[in-house]
């Protein structure tokens, strides 16, 4: 964390100062309705750096990300629903089932030299046939979702997660933040340098003693753990969930298009990335119903246009290109 | 001198074709030893079944006494044998520095010890100025100084060097000779070195090994081997007999 903050120049501490002050103090002039866009930054901040260990640090590329966000969410919503344990705890189950079905698909995957593309199928399959068992799963509410229901006694029992929106947005802050540490702490500790060794040139890595599988197992266990932690934190804040909608595909695809906007294996990728694009989307909804333009779709074609123009103008990422315009990083010395 | 690398009869075959058959060779602690032979002569297949990739069908490998034939590559550099590769795999996208520091991580849990270790290689191997450079960016010798450099990082008891020479201009051979010397007798490692460039097995070796078709034909000092019948009309050529 120290090696973070002595990365950076003068300017850059600055920047960084000022922008946790910003997000810190937002709540004091920010809408209700901006302080949900911000919360929902944050929370993809989040789960776009859980991510961002594994395919931008680790270099594996999980395309089913929304497994660990619906499993998480799940867990913590079903023991809440139905036996009363306030998230807090029910986090630890949720987890640890998370990273349970993390290590099996690692497992299985790094064990049996299932790379590169096989193992992103693999990571879909899983997604996909979790989403199905899902729907059949009575006690959870099958396809017709699971509701956490709203009770007026309840409003304000943080411990229990029943806070208002303001409640929510200091969360994910502090989630945001954590995950940023975190990624800052690993990046630059022996594991992080095992897992880009691992990315760049495996068979390398191997001949200079790493232990491949252990290291991607590692990977696995740390991204799907804390991704897991988003899906309470998911289930909490909507306070619903169906399978069709947390396990789908396109659930994962949007989890991941933070970083890969941001800059994949940088500390500050996921959260740049997570900034431009959540609000794209919103001023895009905004926009496509201004405009009349209700088509199924047109948003979908409208962010897609607007990510190829980006990816196209900074293919390294949004925020390799920034910090170096803007002079924000120390060169090392 | 003890036997630190002791290769017993060790043949690989590939779908009935032999590619290495019952070579056997003992490398002493401290010195250079260097493999050499004509394209083909299963060389890279000896070397990687010594580095872990490859497992030998018949006979046994052991370095300091202990088998270390059928081990995984990382496990057999976590042993002590580092390795190089012919084609040089570069971590590309990182600087020289944290290429170095990968290898200096193997026996070391600290970062900054890791670091200062890397520092010291690449001092010794005059990359020093370029450690702030991404890898992708270096020329093919500063390649193969680094591949070379991450190696030693890991602090290795032998070192297997797989045609360091290859593709480099006899100046820059020179370099890699110096260094190569240097590393023997001030750091104290065994070097076990696969080469096609003469001249620098010559400057090196204190033993050689000849293989043509996978087997061994001549085995002893440079000076000996290259006056061998055998040596001069499979490899060096005819033309070379004195």
């Amino acid at each position: 964390m120290i090696s973070l903050w002595r990365d950076m120049n003068r300017r850059g501490q600055v920047v960084l100062v000022v922008a946790v002050l910003a997000m810190l103090l937002a709540p004091v002039v920010a809408t209700r309705y901006l302080l949900s866009v911000l919360t929902l930054i944050l929370y993809f901040v989040y789960v776009g750096q859980a991510w961002n260990l594994m395919m931008g640090y680790a270099g594996q590329l999980s395309l089913g990300h929304a497994l660990y966000v619906g499993l998480g969410g799940y867990v913590a919503a079903g023991l809440w629903v139905h036996f009363g344990i306030g998230p807090w705890l029910g986090v630890i189950p949720a987890v640890a089932i998370a990273a349970a079905f993390g290590a099996f698909i690692g497992w299985l995957a790094f064990r049996f030299g299932i790379e590169g593309v096989y193992f992103s199928l693999l990571t879909i399959a899983f997604a996909e046939f979790t989403r199905i068992g899902f729907d059949h799963i009575g006690p959870l509410g099958g396809a017709g979702g699971l509701f956490i229901p709203y009770q007026e006694s309840r409003l304000g029992e943080w411990w229990n997660l029943r806070g208002g929106q303001l409640f929510f947005y200091y969360l994910a802050f502090v989630l945001a933040g954590a995950a940023v540490l975190l990624t800052a702490w690993l990046a630059r500790s022996r594991l992080g340098h095992q897992w880009m060794a691992i990315r760049e040139d495996e068979t390398a890595a191997r001949a200079l003693g790493i232990d491949v599988f252990r290291a991607k197992m590692k990977a696995v266990l740390i991204s799907s753990a804390m991704t897991a932690v988003g899906g309470v934190f998911y289930a909490f804040y909507y306070n619903n969930l169906f399978p069709a909608q947390v396990f789908e595909m396109s659930r994962s695809i949007e989890l991941i298009l933070g970083p890969i906007v941001g800059g994949l294996g940088t500390v500050f990728g996921p959260v740049i990335g997570a900034f431009v694009l959540t609000p794209l989307g919103e001023l895009l909804i905004a926009v496509t119903d201004k405009a009349g333009l209700n088509a199924p779709g047109a948003k979908a074609i409208f962010f897609g246009l607007v990510l190829m123009i980006i990816i196209y103008l900074v293919p390294g990422g949004v925020w390799p290109w920034l910090s170096r315009r803007l002079g924000l990083v120390r060169r090392r010395s | 001198m003890t036997a630190l690398l002791q290769v017993s009869g060790v043949g690989k075959r590939f779908r009935g074709l032999v590619a290495v058959d019952r070579v056997s060779f003992t490398v002493a602690a401290g010195e250079i030893f260097a493999v050499i032979g004509p394209n083909g002569a299963g060389k890279t297949t000896l070397f990687n079944m010594i580095a872990g990739v490859l497992k030998p069908n018949q006979g046994s490998i052991a370095f300091r006494g202990e088998r270390i034939d059928g081990l995984t590559p990382d496990a057999v550099c976590r042993r002590g044998v580092a390795r190089t590769f012919q084609i040089v795999r570069p971590f590309p996208a990182l600087t020289v520095e944290d290429n170095v520091v990968i290898g200096a991580l193997l026996h070391r849990t600290d970062m900054e010890a890791a670091r200062r270790h890397a520092r010291d290689v690449l001092a010794t191997l005059d990359l020093h100025d370029k450690r702030d450079i991404v890898a992708s960016s270096l020329t093919l010798p500063d390649r193969k100084r680094l591949e070379l450099a991450r190696a030693l990082a890991t602090d290795p008891k032998l070192l297997l060097l797989d045609e360091v020479m290859a593709g480099l201009r006899p100046t820059e051979t020179d370099r890699m000779v110096d260094i190569l010397r240097r590393i023997n007798r001030e750091m104290g490692t065994t070097i076990l070195l696969i080469e096609h460039v003469m001249r620098a097995v010559m400057a090196l070796a204190g033993h050689m090994l000849v293989l043509h078709h996978g087997a061994p034909i001549a085995q002893g000092k440079p000076e000996e081997v290259v006056r061998d019948a055998k040596v001069i009309s499979s490899y060096l050529g005819a033309e070379a007999a004195p």
